[in-house]
Protein backbone atom coordinates (compact mmCIF):
# COMPACT_ATOMS: atom_id res chain seq x y z
CA UNK A 1 0.00 0.00 0.00
CA UNK A 2 2.20 2.52 0.64
CA UNK A 3 4.70 1.58 -1.75
CA UNK A 4 2.23 1.89 -4.18
CA UNK A 5 1.44 5.43 -2.72
CA UNK A 6 4.94 6.20 -3.13
CA UNK A 7 5.32 5.38 -6.40
CA UNK A 8 2.16 7.41 -7.26
CA UNK A 9 3.39 10.40 -5.73
CA UNK A 10 6.73 9.83 -7.33
CA UNK A 11 5.26 9.55 -10.89
CA UNK A 12 3.24 12.54 -10.13
CA UNK A 13 5.94 14.46 -9.04
CA UNK A 14 7.82 13.70 -12.12
CA UNK A 15 5.04 14.76 -14.58
CA UNK A 16 4.67 17.80 -12.66
CA UNK A 17 8.59 18.68 -13.00
CA UNK A 18 8.60 17.18 -17.14
CA UNK A 19 5.85 19.92 -17.67
CA UNK A 20 7.10 22.63 -15.44
CA UNK A 21 10.87 22.21 -17.47
CA UNK A 22 8.76 21.91 -20.50
CA UNK A 23 7.17 25.70 -19.75
CA UNK A 24 10.59 26.57 -19.40
CA UNK A 25 11.91 25.36 -22.33
CA UNK A 26 8.94 26.74 -24.38
CA UNK A 27 9.52 29.67 -22.84
CA UNK A 28 13.14 30.43 -23.40
CA UNK A 29 12.32 28.62 -26.98
CA UNK A 30 10.31 31.54 -27.30
CA UNK A 31 12.81 34.15 -26.02
CA UNK A 32 15.77 32.41 -28.45
CA UNK A 33 13.49 32.95 -31.12
CA UNK A 34 12.47 36.77 -30.68
CA UNK A 35 15.79 37.64 -29.77
CA UNK A 36 17.13 35.47 -33.02
CA UNK A 37 14.74 37.74 -35.06
CA UNK A 38 15.98 40.93 -33.96
CA UNK A 39 19.11 40.62 -34.76
CA UNK A 40 21.29 40.36 -38.29
CA UNK A 41 23.86 38.46 -39.55
CA UNK A 42 26.72 40.80 -40.49
CA UNK A 43 28.22 37.94 -42.52
CA UNK A 44 25.09 37.69 -45.40
CA UNK A 45 23.82 41.21 -44.10
CA UNK A 46 20.12 40.88 -45.10
CA UNK A 47 19.65 38.11 -43.13
CA UNK A 48 18.53 37.43 -39.11
CA UNK A 49 20.53 35.47 -36.77
CA UNK A 50 17.56 32.98 -37.01
CA UNK A 51 17.59 32.77 -40.60
CA UNK A 52 21.42 33.18 -41.89
CA UNK A 53 22.98 29.55 -42.40
CA UNK A 54 26.88 31.29 -41.89
CA UNK A 55 28.95 30.00 -39.09
CA UNK A 56 29.35 33.41 -36.91
CA UNK A 57 25.15 33.28 -36.72
CA UNK A 58 25.59 29.93 -35.45
CA UNK A 59 28.12 30.96 -33.04
CA UNK A 60 25.83 33.76 -31.93
CA UNK A 61 23.17 31.33 -31.88
CA UNK A 62 24.81 29.71 -29.41
CA UNK A 63 25.96 32.54 -27.38
CA UNK A 64 21.95 33.56 -27.32
CA UNK A 65 21.10 30.36 -26.44
CA UNK A 66 24.07 29.91 -23.02
CA UNK A 67 22.98 34.08 -21.95
CA UNK A 68 19.31 33.17 -22.17
CA UNK A 69 20.09 29.96 -20.19
CA UNK A 70 22.08 32.09 -17.72
CA UNK A 71 19.25 34.31 -17.07
CA UNK A 72 20.49 37.29 -18.67
CA UNK A 73 17.02 39.41 -19.72
CA UNK A 74 16.85 40.15 -23.58
CA UNK A 75 17.89 43.77 -22.60
CA UNK A 76 21.33 43.04 -21.37
CA UNK A 77 21.69 40.05 -24.38
CA UNK A 78 20.93 43.01 -26.67
CA UNK A 79 23.31 44.97 -25.08
CA UNK A 80 25.25 42.81 -25.48
CA UNK A 81 25.21 42.31 -29.27
CA UNK A 82 25.49 45.88 -29.56
CA UNK A 83 28.99 46.71 -27.64
CA UNK A 84 30.69 44.24 -29.87
CA UNK A 85 29.03 44.62 -33.16
CA UNK A 86 27.19 47.80 -33.14
CA UNK A 87 23.99 49.48 -33.87
CA UNK A 88 23.78 47.64 -37.27
CA UNK A 89 23.66 44.33 -35.71
CA UNK A 90 20.04 45.11 -34.66
CA UNK A 91 17.50 44.80 -37.53
CA UNK A 92 15.65 48.19 -36.35
CA UNK A 93 18.10 50.49 -35.58
CA UNK A 94 17.59 52.77 -32.31
CA UNK A 95 16.11 56.35 -32.44
CA UNK A 96 19.29 58.88 -31.94
CA UNK A 97 20.69 61.78 -33.32
CA UNK A 98 23.01 59.63 -35.59
CA UNK A 99 19.60 57.82 -36.78
CA UNK A 100 17.61 60.39 -36.87
CA UNK A 101 18.17 61.02 -40.67
CA UNK A 102 17.09 57.39 -41.51
CA UNK A 103 13.69 57.45 -38.98
CA UNK A 104 12.90 61.17 -39.84
CA UNK A 105 13.71 61.03 -43.86
CA UNK A 106 11.45 59.58 -45.72
CA UNK A 107 8.04 61.79 -43.56
CA UNK A 108 10.92 64.77 -44.19
CA UNK A 109 10.80 64.09 -48.22
CA UNK A 110 6.59 63.21 -47.34
CA UNK A 111 6.06 66.95 -46.48
CA UNK A 112 8.22 68.53 -49.33
CA UNK A 113 6.47 66.35 -52.01
CA UNK A 114 3.01 67.55 -50.05
CA UNK A 115 4.14 70.99 -50.07
CA UNK A 116 5.31 71.14 -53.53
CA UNK A 117 2.04 70.02 -54.63
CA UNK A 118 -0.07 72.15 -52.79
CA UNK A 119 1.66 75.18 -53.93
CA UNK A 120 1.83 74.29 -57.38
CA UNK A 121 -1.72 73.73 -57.35
CA UNK A 122 -2.79 76.98 -55.26
CA UNK A 123 -0.64 78.78 -57.38
CA UNK A 124 -1.86 77.22 -60.55
CA UNK A 125 -4.32 80.05 -61.99
CA UNK A 126 -8.02 78.81 -63.63
CA UNK A 127 -7.53 78.28 -67.81
CA UNK A 128 -8.27 80.91 -70.12
CA UNK A 129 -11.50 79.82 -71.71
CA UNK A 130 -11.33 78.95 -74.87
CA UNK A 131 -13.98 80.89 -77.02
CA UNK A 132 -14.65 80.20 -81.13
CA UNK A 133 -13.13 83.14 -83.75
CA UNK A 134 -15.99 85.00 -84.97
CA UNK A 135 -16.95 84.25 -88.44
CA UNK A 136 -15.25 87.38 -89.66
CA UNK A 137 -11.81 86.49 -87.69
CA UNK A 138 -12.01 82.96 -89.46
CA UNK A 139 -12.19 84.74 -92.85
CA UNK A 140 -9.24 86.65 -92.00
CA UNK A 141 -7.21 84.11 -91.32
CA UNK A 142 -8.13 81.87 -94.18
CA UNK A 143 -7.06 84.55 -96.40
CA UNK A 144 -3.73 85.25 -94.70
CA UNK A 145 -2.72 81.81 -94.88
CA UNK A 146 -3.56 81.86 -98.40
CA UNK A 147 -6.90 79.12 -98.22
CA UNK A 148 -9.31 79.90 -100.69
CA UNK A 149 -12.35 78.26 -98.33
CA UNK A 150 -12.22 78.65 -94.43
CA UNK A 151 -12.39 75.50 -93.27
CA UNK B 1 14.53 79.90 -67.42
CA UNK B 2 14.28 79.29 -63.43
CA UNK B 3 11.32 76.39 -63.73
CA UNK B 4 14.12 74.83 -66.01
CA UNK B 5 16.54 74.52 -63.03
CA UNK B 6 14.13 72.82 -60.90
CA UNK B 7 14.83 69.38 -62.56
CA UNK B 8 18.77 69.72 -62.82
CA UNK B 9 18.64 71.20 -59.29
CA UNK B 10 16.87 67.32 -58.56
CA UNK B 11 18.99 65.35 -61.00
CA UNK B 12 21.95 66.88 -58.86
CA UNK B 13 21.38 66.10 -55.53
CA UNK B 14 20.17 62.58 -56.58
CA UNK B 15 23.41 61.83 -58.33
CA UNK B 16 25.25 63.16 -55.21
CA UNK B 17 23.57 61.51 -52.78
CA UNK B 18 24.09 58.40 -55.38
CA UNK B 19 27.99 59.21 -55.94
CA UNK B 20 28.65 59.10 -52.70
CA UNK B 21 26.40 55.98 -52.15
CA UNK B 22 29.05 54.27 -54.65
CA UNK B 23 31.69 54.70 -51.93
CA UNK B 24 30.43 53.38 -49.52
CA UNK B 25 31.23 49.96 -48.40
CA UNK B 26 28.50 48.11 -46.35
CA UNK B 27 30.70 45.59 -45.04
CA UNK B 28 33.06 48.27 -43.47
CA UNK B 29 30.62 49.08 -40.27
CA UNK B 30 32.39 51.07 -38.08
CA UNK B 31 32.86 49.23 -34.92
CA UNK B 32 31.99 50.38 -31.58
CA UNK B 33 35.11 48.92 -30.03
CA UNK B 34 37.37 51.77 -31.50
CA UNK B 35 38.47 53.92 -28.15
CA UNK B 36 37.40 51.02 -26.08
CA UNK B 37 39.61 48.70 -23.76
CA UNK B 38 40.44 45.75 -25.63
CA UNK B 39 38.52 42.60 -24.50
CA UNK B 40 40.52 40.45 -22.07
CA UNK B 41 40.71 36.81 -22.90
CA UNK B 42 43.16 34.28 -21.85
CA UNK B 43 43.71 31.56 -24.82
CA UNK B 44 46.42 28.70 -25.64
CA UNK B 45 49.13 29.81 -27.91
CA UNK B 46 49.23 28.16 -31.33
CA UNK B 47 51.91 25.74 -31.58
CA UNK B 48 52.23 25.45 -27.58
CA UNK B 49 49.04 24.48 -25.81
CA UNK B 50 50.32 24.41 -22.57
CA UNK B 51 51.16 27.94 -22.69
CA UNK B 52 48.42 30.73 -22.33
CA UNK B 53 48.16 34.10 -23.48
CA UNK B 54 46.36 37.51 -22.71
CA UNK B 55 45.91 41.41 -23.65
CA UNK B 56 47.28 42.06 -19.86
CA UNK B 57 51.04 40.27 -21.13
CA UNK B 58 51.12 43.01 -23.99
CA UNK B 59 50.21 46.26 -21.27
CA UNK B 60 52.82 49.14 -21.80
CA UNK B 61 53.12 48.96 -25.50
CA UNK B 62 50.82 49.30 -28.61
CA UNK B 63 50.05 45.55 -30.26
CA UNK B 64 48.22 44.78 -33.74
CA UNK B 65 46.01 41.57 -32.95
CA UNK B 66 45.16 40.00 -36.41
CA UNK B 67 42.24 37.76 -36.73
CA UNK B 68 43.05 34.61 -39.23
CA UNK B 69 42.70 31.37 -40.36
CA UNK B 70 44.07 28.47 -42.89
CA UNK B 71 40.81 28.13 -44.36
CA UNK B 72 40.27 32.25 -44.99
CA UNK B 73 41.31 33.38 -48.69
CA UNK B 74 41.77 36.94 -48.23
CA UNK B 75 44.34 36.42 -45.46
CA UNK B 76 46.40 34.53 -47.82
CA UNK B 77 46.12 37.52 -49.74
CA UNK B 78 46.95 39.83 -46.91
CA UNK B 79 49.64 37.58 -45.67
CA UNK B 80 52.73 38.81 -47.67
CA UNK B 81 51.64 42.78 -45.97
CA UNK B 82 51.88 41.35 -42.39
CA UNK B 83 55.07 39.61 -43.28
CA UNK B 84 56.70 42.65 -44.45
CA UNK B 85 55.28 44.36 -41.50
CA UNK B 86 56.37 41.82 -39.33
CA UNK B 87 60.35 42.45 -40.65
CA UNK B 88 60.30 46.05 -39.73
CA UNK B 89 59.71 45.41 -36.34
CA UNK B 90 57.52 48.65 -36.06
CA UNK B 91 54.82 46.91 -33.54
CA UNK B 92 54.00 43.09 -32.34
CA UNK B 93 51.68 41.40 -34.30
CA UNK B 94 49.76 38.73 -32.55
CA UNK B 95 47.47 36.61 -34.65
CA UNK B 96 43.93 35.19 -33.60
CA UNK B 97 43.54 32.07 -35.19
CA UNK B 98 40.26 31.96 -35.40
CA UNK B 99 38.08 29.17 -35.38
CA UNK B 100 40.77 26.87 -37.39
CA UNK B 101 42.35 23.67 -36.94
CA UNK B 102 45.82 23.78 -34.88
CA UNK B 103 47.47 21.69 -37.00
CA UNK B 104 46.06 23.13 -40.25
CA UNK B 105 47.26 26.48 -39.04
CA UNK B 106 50.50 25.62 -38.22
CA UNK B 107 51.49 24.06 -41.93
CA UNK B 108 49.90 27.55 -43.16
CA UNK B 109 52.54 29.71 -41.17
CA UNK B 110 55.21 26.85 -42.22
CA UNK B 111 54.08 27.67 -46.00
CA UNK B 112 53.56 31.33 -46.67
CA UNK B 113 55.91 32.35 -43.68
CA UNK B 114 54.87 33.29 -39.94
CA UNK B 115 54.75 37.24 -39.32
CA UNK B 116 53.61 36.62 -35.60
CA UNK B 117 54.89 36.99 -32.65
CA UNK B 118 52.66 34.17 -31.61
CA UNK B 119 49.26 33.15 -32.16
CA UNK B 120 46.46 32.18 -29.77
CA UNK B 121 44.00 29.11 -30.66
CA UNK B 122 40.17 30.77 -31.00
CA UNK B 123 39.03 27.33 -31.79
CA UNK B 124 35.20 28.36 -31.03
CA UNK B 125 35.14 31.90 -31.47
CA UNK B 126 33.91 33.54 -28.93
CA UNK B 127 36.50 35.55 -28.38
CA UNK B 128 35.97 36.59 -31.82
CA UNK B 129 32.67 37.76 -30.66
CA UNK B 130 33.92 39.41 -27.81
CA UNK B 131 35.84 41.64 -30.90
CA UNK B 132 32.97 41.86 -33.15
CA UNK B 133 34.76 39.62 -35.49
CA UNK B 134 32.55 38.84 -38.47
CA UNK B 135 35.04 38.66 -41.62
CA UNK B 136 37.90 37.21 -41.67
CA UNK B 137 40.73 38.48 -41.75
CA UNK B 138 40.31 41.54 -38.95
CA UNK B 139 43.19 43.60 -37.62
CA UNK B 140 42.79 45.66 -34.85
CA UNK B 141 45.80 48.35 -32.61
CA UNK B 142 45.58 48.61 -29.67
CA UNK B 143 47.72 51.40 -27.89
CA UNK B 144 50.13 51.08 -25.19
CA UNK B 145 47.02 51.25 -22.40
CA UNK B 146 45.27 48.52 -24.15
CA UNK B 147 42.62 50.86 -25.87
CA UNK B 148 41.71 49.76 -29.21
CA UNK B 149 42.73 52.20 -31.58
CA UNK B 150 41.92 51.15 -34.99
CA UNK B 151 40.16 48.22 -36.57
CA UNK B 152 40.31 47.10 -40.67
CA UNK B 153 38.37 44.58 -41.56
CA UNK B 154 39.36 42.50 -44.93
CA UNK B 155 42.72 42.42 -46.40
CA UNK B 156 45.55 44.94 -45.07
CA UNK B 157 46.89 46.62 -47.77
CA UNK B 158 50.75 48.26 -47.69
CA UNK B 159 48.25 51.88 -47.98
CA UNK B 160 46.47 50.89 -45.11
CA UNK B 161 49.53 50.27 -43.03
CA UNK B 162 51.51 53.34 -44.53
CA UNK B 163 48.36 55.80 -44.08
CA UNK B 164 46.20 54.14 -41.00
CA UNK B 165 48.20 52.11 -38.61
CA UNK B 166 51.78 53.81 -38.88
CA UNK B 167 51.05 57.40 -37.92
CA UNK B 168 49.11 56.23 -34.88
CA UNK B 169 52.01 54.19 -33.96
CA UNK B 170 53.64 57.66 -33.75
CA UNK B 171 51.01 59.78 -32.03
CA UNK B 172 51.58 58.22 -28.37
Amino acid sequence: MTTRLAARLGALSLAVCLGIASAQDAAEEERFRHLAGKLRCLVCQNQTVADSGAELAGDLRRELREQIRAGRSDEQILEFMVARYGDFVLYEPPLKPATLLLWAGPFALLAVALGAVAWITLRRRPAPEVRELPPEAREQVARVLGEKEPK
Amino acid sequence: MKRALIPLAIFLVIAGFLYVGLDLNPRQVPSPLVGRPAPNFDLPVLGDPERRFGPVEMKGRPWLLNVWASWCVTCREEHPVLVDLAKKKLVPILGLNYKDKPEEAIAWLKRFGDPYDLSIVDAEGRVGIDYGVYGVPETYLVDRDGVIRFKHIGALTPEIVENRILPLLKTP
